[in-house]
């Protein structure tokens, strides 16, 4: 159980015209589940390259219980991490793969022997101690990586993109397998991703970064409701943007006044950007609503199963808008409707 | 390939083998004769004199064990070239590892500017003549009191060594992935555990062919050896060479053995590591 502190964090290579890292700030809770969101290249592997030790920052801090880790060889740091493509030692079985981290310890042989077999139970593989890494599939190699990670209780678990290389079957197995073993060992665990709905669904927190830059750090929920800035919103599929400029406690723009409840309308700038999810807006043929509502054309219908998605002219601006295919009214190609942006939920944010 | 071009090929590897193999069939024969010459087919007298005069074997009446061990003793020139071309061929292969290793994992893990020229420049020492820069560098070595001792030889058999050494381990690291080090590092390894449980494995049977390549260069060292060593330093070839010109063929065949069996023992102990299966290049396997 560890908190983790990331301070100023600044990491550039010669090969690069911006920093591979630049300013990072987070503060992890002990026993959080993180995700670094970002696209290939962003940066994520770096910081946890740095967080083990096998780059040292150009300058920044990272802390773990108020004791900086800098000074401190990656041995001792107690900080674990899984690479993407697991590394498993070939030239060792499994049961000696996993017991790696006791025998550098210094354990004894006996008790080495039984934590091996009760990390291969954790992780679901109890029968294959004795084969080489050769032998296994790639999700079995994962598990493996996995086992060997958590036998010497670290401090800090990392791992780098450890979904990307299992096929979809596989990965919710592994997806589970993660969380439930996160939650009985509470270990201080950051994972790496660039898929935006495994975030969501593994992480309590998610670190959204762009270009070496951390573009927001709070639960996904925040990430659909609250998103920080345009780019966090397109990132996890928003659609619908407005223009707007403050008036009065409401937002003005070119479809009309917008009532807006949004707590953070005091940090507002003159100019922002309003977004809505595309199922949280409300159709009607008639004019049922009587607060944020504006008159449209039906550009297109598409079925979706669950879901049916439309595309709404309102004043030259396209809104999209998904709702439950079940109990559907009967809205087709070129019909007039009324769009309702209910003002609960709608968000504004600076760009 | 079709059928009939591996039989070929198969034909052409025994045939390569058979040439290779004739001449030594006959050195042997050579060196246990007594004259043996053309038109005669198998020598008429077998004969150990050239043995006698190599001063390995005792003479007649005189080979009881005690006479072997008086005779070696003894210390003759045979002896003392065999132990001095090993100890020269070790001490040089494992000098010449030591400097490669950190030059290879630079040449074969990074991409840099230059990286080609500098490639070059270290294997232009196998295109050259040798004598070429050996008449430049034996007045440096002549200034540094380098000629005509051992360490002189030791160190100008590293000149045509180095090359085939880095090379051999470039090949090695252009198929090694660091994070493996990286890996055991944060699983609780510190730097000497890492080279020596992780690195070091992987490394070991293109190390195996390095080692190979650069104990055989050396071993079959002549001209280097010649003009550094100045006469002073005996070696197998020299003594090969010198034997050779005067002009007895069962005192040369004799020696040539000795000089031969070394290298086929020690090919022979390394060829699981020359052969594809494990290769040159081994790195950590496909992953
Ligand atoms: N050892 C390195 N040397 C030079 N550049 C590097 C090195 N490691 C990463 N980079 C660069 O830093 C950037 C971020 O890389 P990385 O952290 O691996 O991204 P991510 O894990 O988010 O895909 C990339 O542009 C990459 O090329
Ligand atoms: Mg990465």
């Amino acid at each position: 159980m560890s908190k983790l502190n990331i301070k100023n964090l600044i990491k550039s290579f010669p090969s690069m015209d911006r920093p591979a890292v630049n300013n990072v700030n987070l503060d992890i809770e002990s026993g959080e589940l993180v995700a670094f969101l970002g696209p290939s290249g962003c940066g994520k592997t770096t910081i946890l390259k740095m967080i083990t030790g096998l780059f040292q920052p150009d300058s920044g801090d990272i802390i773990l219980d108020e004791q900086s880790l800098l000074k401190i060889p990656t041995e001792k740091r107690g900080v674990v991490m899984v690479f993407q493509n697991y590394l498993l030692f070939p030239y060792m079985n499994v049961n000696e793969n996993v017991g790696f981290a006791l025998k550098m310890k210094g354990v004894d042989k006996n008790i080495i022997d039984q934590k091996v077999k009760e990390m291969l139970e954790l992780v679901k593989l109890p029968d294959i101690g004795l084969r080489k890494p050769k032998q296994l599939s790639g999700g079995q190699q994962q598990r493996v990586a996995l086992a060997r990670a958590l036998i010497s209780n670290p401090r800090i678990l990392l791992l780098d993109e450890p979904l990307s290389n299992l096929d979809a079957h596989l990965r919710d197995e592994m997806r589970d397998l993660i969380v439930t073993i996160q939650q009985k060992l509470k270990v201080t665990t950051i994972f790496v991703t660039h898929d935006q709905e495994e975030a969501v669904l593994l992480a309590d927190k998610i670190a959204l970064i762009f270009d070496g830059e951390l573009q927001n750090f709070t639960s996904p929920k925040n990430y659909y409701e609250k998103p920080k800035n345009i780019k966090a919103a397109k990132f996890f599929g928003g659609v619908n943007f407005i223009n707007a400029k403050k008036d009065n406690h409401n937002l003005s723009t070119n479809i009309g006044t917008v009532h807006y409840k949004g707590e953070n309308y005091t940090d507002l700038n003159e100019d922002n950007i309003i977004t809505i999810r595309p199922e949280n807006i409300k159709l009607s043929k008639n004019n049922d609503f009587n607060d944020n509502s504006f008159k449209g054309l039906i550009k297109s219908v598409i079925f979706s199963g669950t879901h049916t998605r439309y595309k709404i002219i309102v004043n030259d601006l396209e809104l999209e808008c998904s709702l439950q295919s079940v109990g559907l009214q009967d809205i087709k190609t070129d019909d007039t409707i009324y769009v309702h942006l209910p003002s609960d939920k709608i968000w504004a944010m600076n760009e | 390939m079709n059928n009939n071009l591996k039989k070929i090929n198969i034909y052409a590897i025994y045939l390569g083998a058979i040439i290779l193999i004739l001449p030594l069939i006959a050195f042997f024969i050579n060196a246990f004769s007594f004259r043996w010459f053309y038109p005669q087919v198998i020598p008429k007298e077998l004969s150990l004199q050239a043995w006698v005069r190599l001063k390995l074997i005792p003479k007649p009446g005189q080979r009881s064990f005690e006479g072997f061990i008086e005779l070696w003793a003894s210390n003759p020139t045979v002896i003392k070239a065999l132990l001095n071309s090993l100890s020269i061929g070790f001490l040089v292969t494992i000098v010449s590892i030591i400097i490669a290793l950190p030059a290879a994992r630079v040449l074969g893990l990074l991409n840099f500017r230059f990286k080609k020229l500098i490639i070059f420049i270290m294997v232009s020492p196998t295109i050259l003549p040798p004598i070429a820069f050996v008449l430049g560098l034996n007045i440096n070595f002549i200034s540094w009191g380098f000629s005509g001792n051992y360490f002189g030889v030791c160190l100008v058999h590293l000149v045509p060594i180095m090359p085939y050494v880095v090379l051999t381990m470039t090949g090695i690291f252009a198929n090694y992935n660091p994070d493996f080090e990286h890996q055991a590092r944060t699983l609780g390894a510190n730097k000497t555990r890492t080279f020596l449980l992780i690195t070091l494995p992987a490394i070991a049977p293109g190390m195996v062919v390095a080692a190979l390549f650069a104990f055989l260069v050396s071993w079959s060292q002549y001209l280097l050896t010649f003009l550094i060593g100045a006469g002073k330093v005996m070696t197998l070839p020299l003594l090969v060479f010198s034997t050779a010109s005067s002009g007895n063929p069962a005192l040369t065949a004799a020696i040539s053995i000795i000089f031969i069996f070394p290298a086929i023992l020690i090919l022979f102990f390394t060829s699981k590591f020359v052969s594809g299966e494990s290769g040159a290049t081994s790195g950590f396997g496909k992953i």
